[in-house]
C-alpha cells in the first residue's frame, strides 16, 4: 500500500504539487471575490511574489522561509499601494485597473536586469516540497474559514450583496475593501514564491493575463461562497489534463474544449459551483434527520 | 524625419485595425453592460474560416470576406443564444455573462486549433495584388490602403446605421434603458441579438484584414489583440463608438512610437497600458465615454 502510494506519488507529484500553488493561488483571489471585486491582477502579486522571493533567495542568499515571507511581504506592499486608489473602482472597472497594473507588471519582468529579462530568473533553488505546500494550503484554508465568520469576513460578504447598503450600516467600506485587497496580494505573493522555488525560474510569462483568468476559473467551478470552493476547482482544473489523459484523450483541443465547457456547463447551470451540489445535500440530509 | 512619417502611417493602418476590433467590442458593451471576451476568439475564427475559403475552396478574397464576415456575426448569434439569453435574468448578469464569454472564448479557441492546427498560417501568395507605392519618401502598399479603405468603410455603415435606423435607433434606446425600450415596444431580446451580429461581425472583418496584414493567422492570435481591444475601449470610453476609433488610431500610433523612440519592440505595450491605468484612475468614463461612470 504504502508502495503504491509512493510510486503515485513519483509519476503524479509534480501534478500534486501545482494543484497546491494553484489551490493558494485560487484562494488568494477568493478573499476579494467574496467581496464582490473581480481583480484581475492576482497573478501579478504571485509574480512579485516569485521574483522578489528569487532575488532574496539568489542574490542576498535569505534562506527559504525568509525569501518567501519576503515576496509575501512585497506583494502584500504593493497592493497595499495600488489598492488605496483603484479600490474606487467598480466591476468590470477595478478588473481592468487591475488587468492593465498586471500587464505593466509584466512588461517591466521583461525589461529589467535584475529580473532576468523575458528569460527570467533562472537557477531558483528547487527547496519547495510538496508538505510545505499542502501545510500553507492548509493554514490558508483554516485562516480564510476563521475570516468567513469574523466581523472583516461578515463586512465583506455584505458589501458583496449591497455596497450601499453596507455603506449606510456603518461599514468603512474602503478599509475593509484595501484589507481584503491586500491579504488576498500576499496569499498570491507567498504562492508565487513557493512556485519560484519549485520551478527553477520564473519567467514573465507564468502570470500574464490568461493565467489571472484561470485563477477566475478555479473560483468559478469550485465556487467562491463555500471556503473548499476554490481548492476543488483548483484540483479538477489542474488535474483536468491528466485525468483526460487516464481515458485515453490526449490531443490539445480537446482538453482545452473539456476545460471551457466545464465552465460553461457550471456558470449556466451551478452558479455557485461545484462545491454548491455538497453544500445542496448536506441541509437537506440535516432537515431529513430532525424531521 | 521620413522614418517617422512612415512609423505614423504604419500606426495608421494598424490602428484601424484595432479601431474596427474595438467597436465590435465596445457595441455589446455599450448595449448590454457586458464585456464579451469572446470577441477575440470571434476574431480568430472570422480570420482563419476566411483563409480556409481562400486556400481550399478557392474562392477569391472579395467573395471569402463576406462571407466569413457574415460567419463570424452567426457566431455571435450562437454567444448570446448559449451565453448570454440564459443569463440576463440573473441579478449578477455582468459578472456571470464575463465568465460565460470567457468559457465560450476558450471553446472557440480550441474549435479554431482543432480545425485549423496550431501552426501559424499565411494567405496564399497572391490572395491579394500588391503595389507598393512611394510618396515623399512614405513606402504605402494597395494593401494598406485597402485595409484602411474597408475598415472606414465598416465604421462609417456602422455609424450611420445606429444613427439614422430604426434597427439603430432602437439599439441605442436599448442601451439606454432596456425597460423603457420594452415599454416602447421594441423587441429588446431580436435587438440585443442583432447587436451580437454586428458586434461579431465587424470583429470577424477586423481578423480577416488582421491576418492579411501581418501575413499571419493563428488560433491565438485573438489572445495579443484582446487586451488592446480592452484598452482601446477604455480609452475611448465605454460604449462610445466614436471613442473606439480614435482610441485604436491612438493605440496603433503609441505602438509604433514607442518602437521608434525607444528602438525595442519590449516596451511596445508599456505605454498604452501606463496609460489605460491613469485613465481609469483619473476619467474612468473615457475620453469620449458617456458623462456618468457606470456602476457595472
Amino acid at each position: 500500500m504504502l508502495e503504491q502510494l509512493a510510486q503515485f506519488y513519483a509519476v503524479y507529484g509534480s501534478v500534486i504539487n501545482f494543484i497546491g500553488i494553484n489551490a493558494l493561488l485560487a484562494l488568494s483571489l477568493n478573499v476579494t471575490l467574496a467581496a464582490g471585486m473581480l481583480s484581475l491582477g492576482n497573478a501579478a502579486f504571485a509574480g512579485l511574489g516569485g521574483y522578489a522571493a528569487g532575488i532574496l533567495t539568489i542574490y542576498f542568499k535569505l534562506p527559504y522561509v525568509v525569501s518567501l515571507c519576503g515576496g509575501a511581504l512585497v506583494a502584500g506592499i504593493v497592493g497595499l499601494v495600488l489598492g488605496l486608489p483603484v479600490l474606487r473602482l467598480r466591476g468590470v472597472f477595478l478588473a481592468m485597473a487591475t488587468l492593465a497594473f498586471g500587464e505593466v507588471v509584466r512588461i517591466a519582468a521583461v525589461n529589467l536586469d535584475i529580473t532576468g529579462g523575458a528569460e527570467g530568473l533562472t537557477g531558483i533553488p528547487n527547496v519547495t516540497k510538496t508538505w510545505i505546500i499542502y501545510l500553507t494550503l492548509a493554514g490558508t484554508a483554516y485562516f480564510m474559514a476563521v475570516l468567513r465568520s469574523s466581523k472583516l469576513g461578515w463586512a465583506l460578504v455584505s458589501m458583496r450583496e449591497d455596497e450601499t447598503a453596507a455603506a449606510c450600516l456603518g461599514i468603512h467600506v474602503t478599509y475593509y475593501k484595501v484589507v481584503a485587497f491586500t491579504i488576498g496580494a500576499m496569499i498570491a505573493g507567498l504562492a508565487g514564491g513557493m512556485y519560484a522555488h519549485l520551478n527553477y525560474l520564473i519567467t514573465p510569462r507564468d502570470f500574464g493575463f490568461f493565467i489571472a483568468v484561470d485563477l477566475l476559473i478555479y473560483n468559478i467551478v469550485g465556487g467562491t461562497r463555500i471556503w473548499y470552493g476554490p481548492i476543488l476547482g483548483a484540483a479538477l482544473i489542474t488535474a483536468l489534463p491528466e485525468i483526460l489523459r487516464g481515458v485515453g484523450v490526449t490531443a490539445g483541443p480537446i482538453r482545452m474544449g473539456v476545460n471551457g465547457l466545464i465552465l460553461l456547463l457550471v456558470i449556466l447551470f451551478l452558479p455557485n459551483g461545484l462545491a454548491s451540489i455538497f453544500a445542496r445535500v448536506r441541509p437537506a440530509a440535516a432537515k431529513a434527520e430532525t424531521a | 524625419m521620413n522614418l517617422l512619417a512612415q512609423q505614423l502611417v504604419n500606426g495608421l493602418f494598424i490602428g484601424s485595425v484595432y479601431g474596427l476590433f474595438a467597436v465590435g467590442y465596445t457595441l455589446v458593451f455599450g448595449v448590454l453592460d457586458i464585456l464579451n471576451l469572446a470577441h477575440a476568439a470571434v476574431f480568430t475564427l472570422g480570420g482563419l474560416v476566411a483563409l480556409w475559403l481562400v486556400q481550399t475552396a478557392g474562392m477569391s478574397i472579395w467573395l471569402a470576406f463576406p462571407l466569413a464576415t457574415l460567419f463570424a456575426g452567426l457566431l455571435g448569434l450562437l454567444l448570446n443564444q448559449v451565453a448570454f439569453a440564459p443569463l440576463r435574468k440573473r441579478a449578477d448578469s455582468q459578472f456571470s455573462g464575463l465568465i460565460s464569454s470567457i468559457a465560450m472564448a476558450i471553446i472557440f479557441e480550441a474549435v479554431a486549433m482543432g480545425l485549423f492546427g496550431a501552426r501559424s498560417v499565411r494567405f496564399p501568395q497572391g490572395t491579394v495584388s500588391v503595389h507598393i507605392w512611394h510618396i515623399a519618401g512614405v513606402t504605402i502598399t494597395s494593401l494598406q490602403v485597402g485595409i484602411v479603405l474597408v475598415a472606414a468603410l465598416l465604421m462609417v455603415v456602422l455609424t450611420l446605421f445606429i444613427q439614422r435606423t430604426r434597427i439603430g435607433k432602437a439599439i441605442r434606446a436599448v442601451a439606454e434603458s432596456e425597460r423603457a425600450a420594452m415599454l416602447l415596444g421594441v423587441n429588446v431580446n431580436g435587438i440585443i441579438a442583432s447587436t451580437f451580429l454586428i458586434s461579431s461581425a465587424l470583429g470577424g472583418a477586423a481578423g480577416i484584414l488582421y491576418g492579411l496584414y501581418f501575413d499571419a493567422l493563428a488560433p491565438d492570435m485573438g489572445r495579443s489583440i484582446e487586451l488592446k481591444g480592452l484598452a482601446v475601449i477604455i480609452l475611448g470610453g465605454m460604449g462610445s463608438i466614436p471613442g473606439a476609433i480614435l482610441g485604436g488610431l491612438a493605440f496603433g500610433l503609441s505602438e509604433v512610437l514607442t518602437v521608434a523612440i525607444t528602438g525595442t519592440s519590449n516596451l511596445r505595450d508599456a505605454v498604452a497600458f501606463t496609460v489605460l491605468f491613469a485613465i481609469l484612475l483619473i476619467r474612468p468614463s473615457g475620453l469620449l465615454g458617456r458623462g456618468k461612470m457606470r456602476e457595472a
